[in-house]
């Protein structure tokens, strides 16, 4: 494939059409295309409107916990003998995860829309608790749809969303993953228009949905860049982040993307290897294909169906990723690396040890990334890590996989 | 340049009476099963011929349809073999138009152009395809206007008098007026409703529209077709396949028989619709 010409910025996509370079778009069924015009006409309007600002502000403050902290993991540093490593704290935003983010923006979108109803689609439940949260908080019904595989094995993320006034509904259609739980949440959508918000989790799906989780999350980078040079003086040599969908990876990302001596880089879930088809590496081994309402990298076969991946994180288990992650893969602005579950473990442990911070298994895949490349960077460098969520959730699947019983 | 189906709903029009669209799922349970159910449909009274392309992923398909879908993939079926089966049914039938019904992906992984090549060589008429809006003509609807392959596009109970110029504007066959905000294989809408709808449409378009979603009676065939250019029935067909599937994927009857009786039905439904409405 050929690649792109350089922009001046990497920051100005999507464009009209809501594509970034051949990646995007709006691939969706006819009865949902003048709802997804609707959502962008007020997602213009809303991102432009100081009181929808404030109010959004507010609520990040005192609500969510914002600014999360930048943290010097001064025990990892000093463990790995290398660069400087900090870690942006989003594990430490009410309900667990920088999922939050987007859940508030959306939720007062949905509200400035007269919506009645909020769906969502969720995998391992960090974003299905995020958005029965803010359901619950503006008293909104909230229906999350989740995979019946998923629903058995985060029981206790089901029962929050349902503590919180959530209805799960379990999904057995097709493979019964996150990407049938979104296919269901469409069919919800497609079905119900007058008065549903569907409140996507991450930064994929028809545009402008991967513009407007971007901008919320982007909160997250514009933070850690005034943050670290508060506390440090200067940029980062280098900021890494987990792709699932990819939404805490492109908020962190965005704000340093035309910071052109930052080098950047994202962690695929690399399962059990590249080789096999236990992965969920869409962009170190997949093709651009059209799903859930974009063009994007997917794990499809040659026939252009689309596969199960496998992650021992339920955050990354998606085929797909967000376009925009895509388009910044293609032009070369972003690495992107796989990291598999054992090195992903690994990390996980070290963290715990080290650090007395018990981290989700999405972001103990980009701290195993650290650990790889930390010790032969100088001690005045700096890395930041994105610790996009806790990992109270995963002790039971940790404990699986030492072979431990809780 | 006129297709199939140009032909077959102008001589439909001046029979006077709305053509059975019918949808079946190619490959499903199996690549000769499938062929036998789309060689007997033309005899059993359909006019147009629906040839569903499986895909892992149909967002805006009802559980019918999904598990059709399955069973297809689990059986082989691709997109390749999905074309050999329009040009082996076309080696018999060079009247009856095909339109291929589905997503985007497996068009796009094979390759626009080939695609429309191979389409255009095996026979095919018409091209429905979920996921392409209008906004994204240019992916294939465009191209496939050009290699003289009609675009059938979906207009909906959302698509509202200042979009509908939009939607119509590249459409070309016919157009599908699906009958309900709502996934295929849902309960028919409220069909006085679905009649002023349908008359709408006919206000922006000189194109016969038919009307799918929801249809799965004679009856409801006969009520749709009094105001409708075409009644489409899919869920109905595919379920009459699937009713004759053991657990284990084994038929307990031919499938091609019961899509046909089905089918009679569906047609004599619709060859009676204008005679009711004259009434």
């Amino acid at each position: 494939m050929n690649k792109p010409a350089m922009p001046n910025s990497f920051r100005t996509g999507p464009d009209e059409q809501g594509m970034f370079g051949i990646f995007g778009g709006r691939f969706v069924a006819e009865t949902l295309m003048p709802l997804i015009l609707d959502l962008e006409r007020h997602w213009n309007e809303a991102k432009n409107d100081p009181e929808f600002k404030a109010e959004l502000q507010n609520l990040s403050t005192h609500y969510a916990g914002r600014p999360s902290k930048l943290y010097f993991a001064e025990g990892l540093t000093r463990h790995l003998g290398g660069a400087k490593v900090y870690f942006k704290r989003e594990d430490l935003n009410h309900t667990g995860s920088h999922k939050i983010n987007n859940c508030l923006g959306q939720i007062l979108l949905a509200k400035r829309m007269g919506k009645k109803r909020i769906i969502a689609e969720t995998g391992a439940g960090q974003h299905g608790v995020a958005s029965a949260t803010v359901a619950a908080r503006f008293g909104y019904p909230c229906v999350v749809y989740m995979g019946a595989t998923d629903v058995a094995r985060q029981s206790p993320n089901v029962f929050r969303m349902k503590l919180l006034g959530a209805e799960v509904r379990p999904v057995t259609a097709g493979h019964g993953t996150l990407k049938d739980a979104m296919n269901e949440a469409l069919r919800d959508w497609v079905t119900n228009v007058e008065d549903t918000y569907y409140l996507i989790g991450t930064a994929a799906g028809p545009h402008p949905y991967p513009e407007l989780v971007r901008d919320f999350q982007s909160v997250i980078g514009a933070e850690a860049r005034a943050q670290i040079l508060e506390q440090e003086g200067r940029l980062p040599d280098t900021i890494i982040a987990a792709v699932g969908g990819g939404s805490n990876a492109i908020g962190l990302f965005h704000p340093f993307l035309d910071d052109k001596d930052v080098r950047i880089i994202g962690i695929e879930a690399g399962g059990r290897g590249l080789d096999g088809v236990e992965h969920c590496a869409s962009m170190n081994a997949g093709a651009p294909g059209v799903l859930h309402g974009n063009r994007t990298y997917l794990l499809q076969d040659a026939d252009g169906q689309i596969l199960d991946g496998h992650s021992i994180s339920a955050g990354l288990d998606y085929p797909g990723v967000g376009p925009e992650h895509s388009w910044l893969r293609d032009s070369g602005r972003v690495e992107y690396v796989p990291i598999l579950d054992d090195e992903a473990l690994e990390a996980f442990q070290l963290t715990t040890r080290v650090e007395g911070i018990i981290p989700a298994l999405e972001s103990a895949h980009a701290i195993a990334h650290a650990v790889k490349i930390v010790p032969a960077m100088d001690k005045d460098q700096i890395v930041i890590v994105n610790l996009s969520g806790r990992g109270d959730k995963d002790v039971h699947t940790v404990a699986n996989m030492l072979g431990m019983e809780i | 340049m006129t297709t199939r189906i140009d032909r077959r709903m102008a001589k439909l029009k001046a029979e006077g009476r709305p053509a059975l669209v019918t949808y079946f799922m190619g490959g499903d349970p199996d690549y000769d099963t499938s062929l036998a159910i789309m060689k007997a449909l033309p005899g059993a009274g359909s006019d147009v011929i629906e040839l569903g392309m499986p895909f892992s992923d149909p967002m805006a398909d009802g559980p019918a349809i999904q598990a059709a879908g399955l069973r297809a993939l689990k059986g082989g079926q691709t997109l390749v073999k999905t074309l050999k089966m329009a040009s082996e049914f076309r080696t018999a039938d060079n009247e009856t138009p095909i339109v291929l019904m589905g997503y985007y992906n497996p068009i796009y992984i094979y390759g626009v152009e080939r695609f429309l090549a191979d389409a255009k060589a095996s026979g095919i008429d018409g091209l429905i395809v979920v996921d392409l809006p209008p906004e994204m003509d240019e992916e294939l609807c465009i191209p496939a206007l050009k290699a003289g392959i009609n675009f059938i596009r979906l207009a909906t109970p959302t698509t509202d008098d200042r979009r509908l110029p939009k939607v119509l504007e590249n459409t070309s066959g016919f157009v599908y007026y699906v009958s309900m905000t709502g996934i295929t294989g849902s309960a028919l809408a409220d069909t006085a409703k679905v009649a002023a709808a349908v008359k709408r449409i006919k206000g922006h378009t000189a194109l016969p529209v038919c009307v799918g979603f929801g249809v799965k009676t004679a009856e409801q065939a006969r009520t749709i077709g009094a105001s409708a250019d075409g009644v489409v029935v899919g869920t109905a067909i595919v379920n009459a396949v699937a009713n004759v599937l053991g657990p284990k994927g084994e038929k307990t009857a031919d499938p091609a028989e019961a899509v046909a009786t089905l089918v009679s039905g569906l047609a004599q439904g619709v060859r009676s619709a204008r005679l009711a409405a004259a009434e």
